[in-house]
This record gives structure tokens, C-alpha cells and sequence, in this order.
């Protein structure tokens, strides 16, 4: 399969992303979600509690290797953190920075 | 990272029982804390009422020295007291599934070992002197392989030849002179080599069948189609030389006469002489007692744990004190899930890579307690787990350290269940807490004393003995409240030659996190495992619904039906004139979610059951399960297909009893909004008052 992309100019998708990140989408939304998470080069994100209500994102690993840790950045909602893993998988995907106002 | 981590004798204790605690110290501090708490609440997240905890004093409050304590993970079958042998011919079969993943044993005799070598292919060592064929065994296929040697000439001879097939790979065979007259002697180990502080090294992953022993002293030939179900090997030979098997390896598994022709291994055991060992078996850890109490003689019916704290967070060791039987303190018992608990327990699966996020529809998430976990692949995993060879893990074991019976981490299950006992508490109703272990052992007289019987979120996993007692309950006038989603599902065993251990075969269908193989759907107790569903007692027969679709992304709400202004259904809903019940909650902002069930007449629901409410608006990462489909097909979301939703089901029971059901396991967690005054509150405190009422229900004309 070739390598998923998605299309830089669809601000939109992450402005709808930004504002609700759990919930109904857009189909266009959801199919940019489904590419995000089937994409074997930034599917493997991971939400690990620091300690309750404080979230740092991780990596699985596999092998049964513990995840690693992505320590230099805390989100203190789960919301924050979904939001910090789709600007990673946009820049992976779309090959440039997002940055909403 | 929790810095000490422990494990109890047993899920349940009662009042005055004598509790084993064992721990290990992991952080190498030298001391740790330990305390008894009293659940009340779990971590719900921002929207729910968080942690509730109450001390309860016992002689282990304070501090206690500690140490680390070994692990000995890996499945092996042992024999004991073999003399000294002089000549000796080994043969056996074997289906490695890591064959070339380092050293694997596959017979131990002291300072002779049978091995796969770092390459997989067969060999034959003594005392560290190596003769091998050289020639990898084909993985997941059947190789007899035989070894001969002689002390007296050090003479030894491999040869592997693999089980005729149509895929057959080519023999192999070689010579040498190794071992300057070490003699094998015993204990005799298939699978693994003894190594230091009780534990075992170079373990063999793969089924091993048939071994023979030939030597000048004695001759052995052990049968693992016999005694299955046990942790007894047998000899069929006259030296009854058997042994037993250590860390409950899988057993009813197919062997190498293994054709198809048969499916249930008690009709023709020869079929499954094979054993399959893992690596990464564990049933009992065997730490030495850290600490030992007694719990007070009034100690309250309740969840409890026992907290232990070294640095990082604590750890907790959660334990269910239910009470003694004949002491039963209410008309109103929560049956806790320890089964599902347990089918659940260090589950691993959230951190291992993959496409998971797509079936969830949000991050996987998990919190240092799970990472910690992950450093200890020693600690074995959940049911939700595949072993290091891609075979799914079909024993969960109480004897070890459970990383999910706590209030903290994940909201679900335990500590999903932490609602309803914080809703009881907020309501001032009288309830014990009894636990799925002792429904199956005790049956329908654990429920005799109690009028109603409420489960926990997500009671997934059952016994036939748990199910037989439920309707027997029900058949004598027992009010049941099924609080939660996806439950009465899998089927599982409680192996008598394993006491804390389960058994549970992902077979046939149904939402599995592995699949079981061909031919080993039958446990090794001869139950045919899999969905109840397709066993024939569907969760729909005996509470009203049954499992339809799971998401993870965002609840939502119930929308009354007609059917709930039936004067039948009149008391469910006095005070409440809302039309929309449960648009709040501490999980994903709604009563419905997470997992869910419907109504179905068609796979057995009772015909006269009510609907009172029903879910609607789910998002398309709630997917129809796959026991609804045929084939697949687009129009299998939430969003599209109009049977995704979650019923609230109301049905009276022809003894005089009545079941109400709720049908999705978020449910509970919408108990504590606006401090226990909401709908969903009062939905259920008018269906407790009714069903604690003792005037019969009457089924309609």
C-alpha cells in the first residue's frame, strides 16, 4: 500500500478536529482520522497519565517493550493530549507544521 | 512508577479470615507502606466524584521492610528422582513456534540437554559440549526428533526428521563426541532448564508430544493425552515414572495425529497428546508472605485494598471481603465481576503497536502503573493478550500481582464498578458484596439470602456454575439488576488442579482480542468454550439484552420509548419527567457508551420484556459485532445502522422476581451527576425501593 497523505490545505478538518476530538465527525474528518490512525509511520501514539489528570504521549513498541515516553511535553486533558497527537500525525502525513491560530 | 507490588491468596475473604499478603520491592527501597483502605470510589476523571478511600485500621498499617522477590515465569512439566543413567536415547516430538529466538530446551537431564539452538535447529548438549544438526525445524510444524548418547564413549548422535506432510521439510542428522562422561540424571524437564532461586531458563515456546526415555537403568514414555484437565504428566510405562507440569502450560491441545476428525479431545484423546508450553506462562509466582492480618471480626461487606507504597504511586492489591455464609447483613447484594477482573488482569494489549486506535476511535491510554507493568513481562498477561509466539493467552491466574484490581488507572471494570458502590453509599442503601469466585464454587446458595442482586459495569465472563445459579436465583423470585454492557459473554472454567487459575478459548466468534485455534475449542475441563451465545445461553435468555456494538470514543444519551409509560414500568420512572435520561456522566458525557447491548427477541430475549429507553446518536466507532454479521458490509456504524443503540429493558420473571437491565457499561458512571440528583440516579433508586419490595411481580397475560 502506498504511503497515506493527506491535504495540507484541509485546516478546516483540524479546526473541526480541534474544537470537538471525541464524538461524531464530519465523514471527511473521519476518513482523514482513519488514515491517521491506520498509518503505520504515526499510528502507534498513546496517552499515558503522568498521574491523574495530567498526560504525556507515548509510543508502543513492539515486542512487548514498554512504550516510550514523550516527557518534554504534559497536557492536562485528554483532549489536549488528542490534539498533540493530530498535529504530529499532520506533520508525518501532510509534511508540513500545523499551526492554528 | 509504583515502587512495590503485591498480590493476596484469593480474590475474596470474609471477616476474621487470616490474609496473606506477599510483595516484592521493585524500586530497591528497603522499606515500604502498607495499609487496608476501604473503596468507595475510583478515579473518575474531572466530571465524577474521584477518589474515595477510607482507611480501615489493621496490625499492618505503617511500615514493613521489603524485598524484591524472583519470578519463576515459564510453563515446564517436571519429573523428579531419576537416578544417575548411564546410555540414554531421548526421542519426542516437537512444533516449535520461536524456533532461532536463542537457546530453547526441550528435555533437561542435568548436564544433558535436548535443545533447539540458536538457529532451531535440533541439538543434543553435555556438560556445554554441543552436537546439531545444523538444520532449522520448520516453525509450527511437527518434527520427530531422537538423541542418542553414551557416557562411557562420549559418542552422541541428533537427528531431527520431520512428520510426513506434503510440506515436510528434509531430515537431519549428525555425530560427535561430546561431554567427557557427565551422566544425565534428573530431575528430568520438558521445556525448560532448572536455573537459580526456583526459577527455570531457556524456555521452549511450541507443543511438545510423546517423549521417550530409554536408557540401561529405566524406560519411559509419557502420554499428555492422559490426565488432561490435571497437572499430572503420566508413564505409560511400568516405572511410573510421571511427573507434573509447573505454571499450568496449555493442555487439550491438538498433537500431531491431529487431522480434523476430531473436535472434542474426549472423544479421541490420542488426537491431543501434545502440550504447548510458553515462555511466558504464569500461574503462581510463589513470593514468600510479606505480611500476614486478620481482618476485623465487624469488618463491613465491601471492596477493599490493601495499599502499598514505596516511591511513586502506590499500588493497590484489591481484594472483595464478602460475608461469611449465614451472615448475609442486607436484602441487596453487588455481585462483584472477579472474573472479569481477572479475564482482564495485566492487560497489555493498549501498549503493543498496531491499528488498535481504529476499533476505539480515541487514543489508547494508560497510566505508569500500566508502564510498569510493561517493564515485568514476568507478571504474565490478561486474556486480551497473545503470548510472545502470537498464540492467545488462554490461563489468567490469581497468584500473581493483578495490575487492574485498583481504583486508579483506567476508569473500567474494578473501578468503573467503584460507582455503583459510591451511588449505594450516597443513597444510604444496605448492601454486602459478593464476588463471581464464590458464585461459582457455593451456586444458588450464595444468593438465597438476598432479594436483589445487582452486577457490576461489564460482567463479561461466566461459568456455567455462575449462570446456573443466576437462573436459579431468578426461578425462585430473585430481583436482578444488570448494571452494565457486554456481560454474560464468554464462557470460562475454573481448572480444579489449578485453584486462582481460569481458563477461557476465544473460540468461534465474537469480539476477540485473538483466536483460538482449530480443534481446541474444548477447554481442557471438556467445556466447549467461546460466546454463551453460541453455546446456547445467549445473555439475552437471561437479562433481557445482549452484546450489539462497543466504541470508545463518547457516550450519549437514552430516549424514553412509548413502552415506558406501560403502567407496568409506571414505578421505573416516578419523579422523572424528563424524555432524555442520562446526557451526563463522568465517561464520555453520556449514560450509553463504552459497550452496549439491545433487545432481541430473536436471540432470545423474553417477549414481554419492556424497552423503556433506548441510546441513540452514537458515533461510527461504535461497530455492529461480529456475532450480528454474516458478511461484512458498509451501514455497520453507529451512525448509520439503527440496531447500534443501548435498551433499557424492564421484564418480570415467572417466580415473582424481575430483571431490570441497563445495557451499557458508562451507565453507572452517570450515577454522581449534580451530586446523585439526575435521572438516571432516580431511574435506578425507584427500581432498588420495588425490587427490595417483597410483593411478587406478575409476568402479563
Amino acid at each position: 500500500m502506498s504511503r497515506p497523505v493527506i491535504d495540507p490545505a484541509r485546516l478546516d478538518l483540524a479546526r473541526e478536529f480541534r474544537a470537538r476530538p471525541f464524538g461524531r465527525h464530519s465523514p471527511e474528518l473521519q476518513a482523514l482520522l482513519d488514515i491517521m490512525r491506520r498509518a503505520e509511520n504515526c499510528q502507534n501514539l498513546i496517552l499515558v497519565a503522568v498521574e491523574p489528570g495530567r498526560w504525556m504521549l507515548g509510543e508502543r513498541l513492539a515486542d512487548h517493550r514498554p512504550p516510550r515516553l514523550f516527557t518534554e511535553e504534559i497536557f492536562d486533558s485528554l483532549e489536549a493530549g488528542e490534539w498533540a497527537a493530530f498535529r504530529r500525525r499532520w506533520r508525518a502525513l501532510a509534511g508540513t507544521e500545523l499551526d492554528l491560530p | 512508577m509504583p515502587g512495590v507490588v503485591g498480590y493476596v491468596d484469593a480474590l475474596y475473604a470474609r471477616p476474621g479470615d487470616l490474609v496473606t499478603l506477599r510483595a516484592s520491592v521493585l524500586d530497591g527501597s528497603p522499606r515500604y507502606r502498607a495499609e487496608l483502605v476501604r473503596l468507595i470510589c475510583g478515579e473518575t476523571g474531572p466530571k465524577g466524584p474521584g477518589l474515595k478511600e477510607e482507611v480501615v485500621a489493621t496490625s499492618i498499617t505503617g511500615e514493613h521492610a521489603g524485598q524484591r522477590q524472583p519470578t519463576p515465569v515459564g510453563s515446564y512439566a517436571i519429573v523428579e528422582n531419576l537416578p544417575p543413567l548411564r546410555s540414554v536415547t531421548l526421542s519426542l516430538l516437537a512444533w516449535p513456534t520461536l524456533p532461532g529466538r536463542g537457546v530453547a530446551t526441550l528435555v533437561s537431564l542435568g548436564p544433558l540437554r535436548l535443545i533447539l539452538d540458536a538457529t532451531g535447529a535440533a541439538a543434543l548438549e553435555v556438560n556445554g559440549e554441543i552436537v546439531g544438526t545444523g538444520r532449522p525445524l520448520r516453525p509450527r510444524a511437527w518434527t520427530r526428533i531422537e538423541a542418542r548418547y553414551d557416557p562411557a564413549t562420549g559418542e552422541a548422535e541428533i537427528g531431527s526428521m520431520p512428520v510426513p506432510g506434503w510440506h515436510a521439510d528434509h531430515a537431519a542428522t549428525a555425530r560427535g563426541r561430546i561431554g567427557n562422561g557427565a551422566r544425565a540424571t534428573g530431575p528430568l524437564v520438558f521445556a525448560a532448564t532448572p536455573a537459580a532461586e526456583g526459577c527455570t531458563a531457556d524456555h521452549f515456546d511450541g507443543k511438545l508430544e510423546a517423549p521417550r526415555l530409554l536408557s540401561d537403568e529405566l524406560a519411559a514414555e509419557w502420554d499428555f493425552s492422559r490426565r488432561i484437565g490435571s497437572a499430572d504428566i503420566e508413564d505409560r510405562s511400568p516405572h511410573g515414572l510421571h511427573g507434573r507440569t509447573v505454571n499450568a502450560p496449555k493442555r487439550a491441545v491438538t498433537g500431531a495425529r491431529w487431522d480434523g476428525s476430531v473436535h472434542d479431545w474426549r472423544q479421541d484423546p490420542s488426537h491431543y497428546g501434545a502440550i504447548h508450553f510458553h515462555g511466558d506462562d504464569l500461574y503462581d509466582a510463589k513470593w514468600k508472605p510479606s505480611l500476614e492480618f486478620r481482618l476485623p471480626d465487624d469488618l463491613r461487606s465491601g471492596i477493599y485494598a490493601v495499599k502499598l507504597s514505596a516511591s511513586g504511586p502506590a499500588f493497590h492489591v484489591g481484594l472483595v471481603v464478602t460475608p461469611a455464609p449465614g451472615k448475609a447483613t442486607a436484602k441487596l447484594a453487588v455481585l462483584a465481576s472477579t472474573a472479569t477482573y481477572l479475564a482482564y488482569s495485566n492487560y497489555r494489549r493498549r501498549m503493543s503497536p498496531g491499528a488498535f486506535e481504529l476499533s476505539m476511535g480515541a487514543l489508547p491510554t494508560v497510566d505508569m502503573t500500566d508502564v510498569l507493568l510493561a517493564h515485568h513481562p514476568e507478571f504474565a498477561s490478561s486474556t486480551y493478550d497473545v503470548h510472545r509466539d502470537g498464540f492467545g493467552v488462554a490461563h489468567v491466574s490469581a497468584r500473581r500481582p493483578l495490575f487492574n484490581m485498583r481504583p486508579t488507572g483506567r476508569f473500567w471494570n474494578f473501578s468503573m464498578d467503584l460507582c455503583l458502590i459510591d451511588w449505594l453509599e450516597a443513597q444510604g442503601i444496605a448492601y454486602d458484596v459478593i464476588s463471581d469466585h464464590e458464585l461459582h464454587e457455593r451456586g444458588p446458595a450464595l444468593l438465597a439470602p438476598y432479594r436483589l442482586v445487582m452486577s457490576g459495569s461489564h460482567p463479561e465472563y461466566h461459568s456455567l456454575e455462575m449462570l446456573q445459579a443466576i437462573e436459579s436465583f431468578l426461578g425462585a423470585g430473585g430481583r436482578f439488576m444488570y448494571m452494565g454492557g457486554n456481560g454474560f459473554y464468554w464462557r470460562v472454567s475454573f481448572p480444579e488442579a489449578h485453584p486462582g487459575l481460569m481458563e477461557m478459548r476465544r473460540a468461534e466468534d465474537g469480539t476477540r482480542a485473538w483466536a483460538e485455534s482449530p480443534g481446541q475449542y474444548y477447554h481442557a475441563t471438556g467445556e466447549y468454550g467461546g460466546l454463551w451465545r453460541r453455546i446456547g445461553r445467549p445473555p439475552n435468555a437471561l437479562v433481557g439484552i445482549g452484546f450489539i456494538a462497543q466504541g470508545f470514543d463518547a457516550s450519549t444519551h437514552y430516549r424514553r420509548t412509548a413502552a415506558s409509560r406501560d403502567p407496568r414500568a409506571a414505578f421505573l420512572f416516578q419523579g422523572i419527567e424528563e424524555e432524555i435520561l442520562g446526557d451526563f456522566g463522568a465517561w464520555g458525557d453520556g449514560a450509553a457508551g463504552l459497550e452496549i447491548d439491545c433487545y432481541d427477541t430473536a436471540v432470545g430475549s423474553p417477549p414481554h420484556g419492556l424497552v423503556v429507553a433506548s441510546s441513540e446518536d452514537h458515533t461510527n466507532a461504535f461497530l455492529l459485532v461480529n456475532e450480528e454479521i454474516a458478511s461484512n458490509s458498509r451501514g455497520v456504524d453507529g451512525t448509520l445502522n439503527s440496531r447500534i443503540k443501548a435498551d433499557i429493558v424492564f421484564f418480570e420473571t415467572p417466580g415473582g422476581g424481575a430483571v431490570l437491565s441497563t445495557g451499557s457499561i458508562a451507565f453507572v458512571a452517570s450515577l454522581a451527576h449534580d451530586n446523585y440528583r439526575n435521572n438516571i440516579s432516580r431511574l435506578i433508586r425507584n427500581a432498588v425501593d420495588r425490587f427490595l419490595d417483597p410483593r411478587p411481580f406478575a409476568v402479563p397475560e
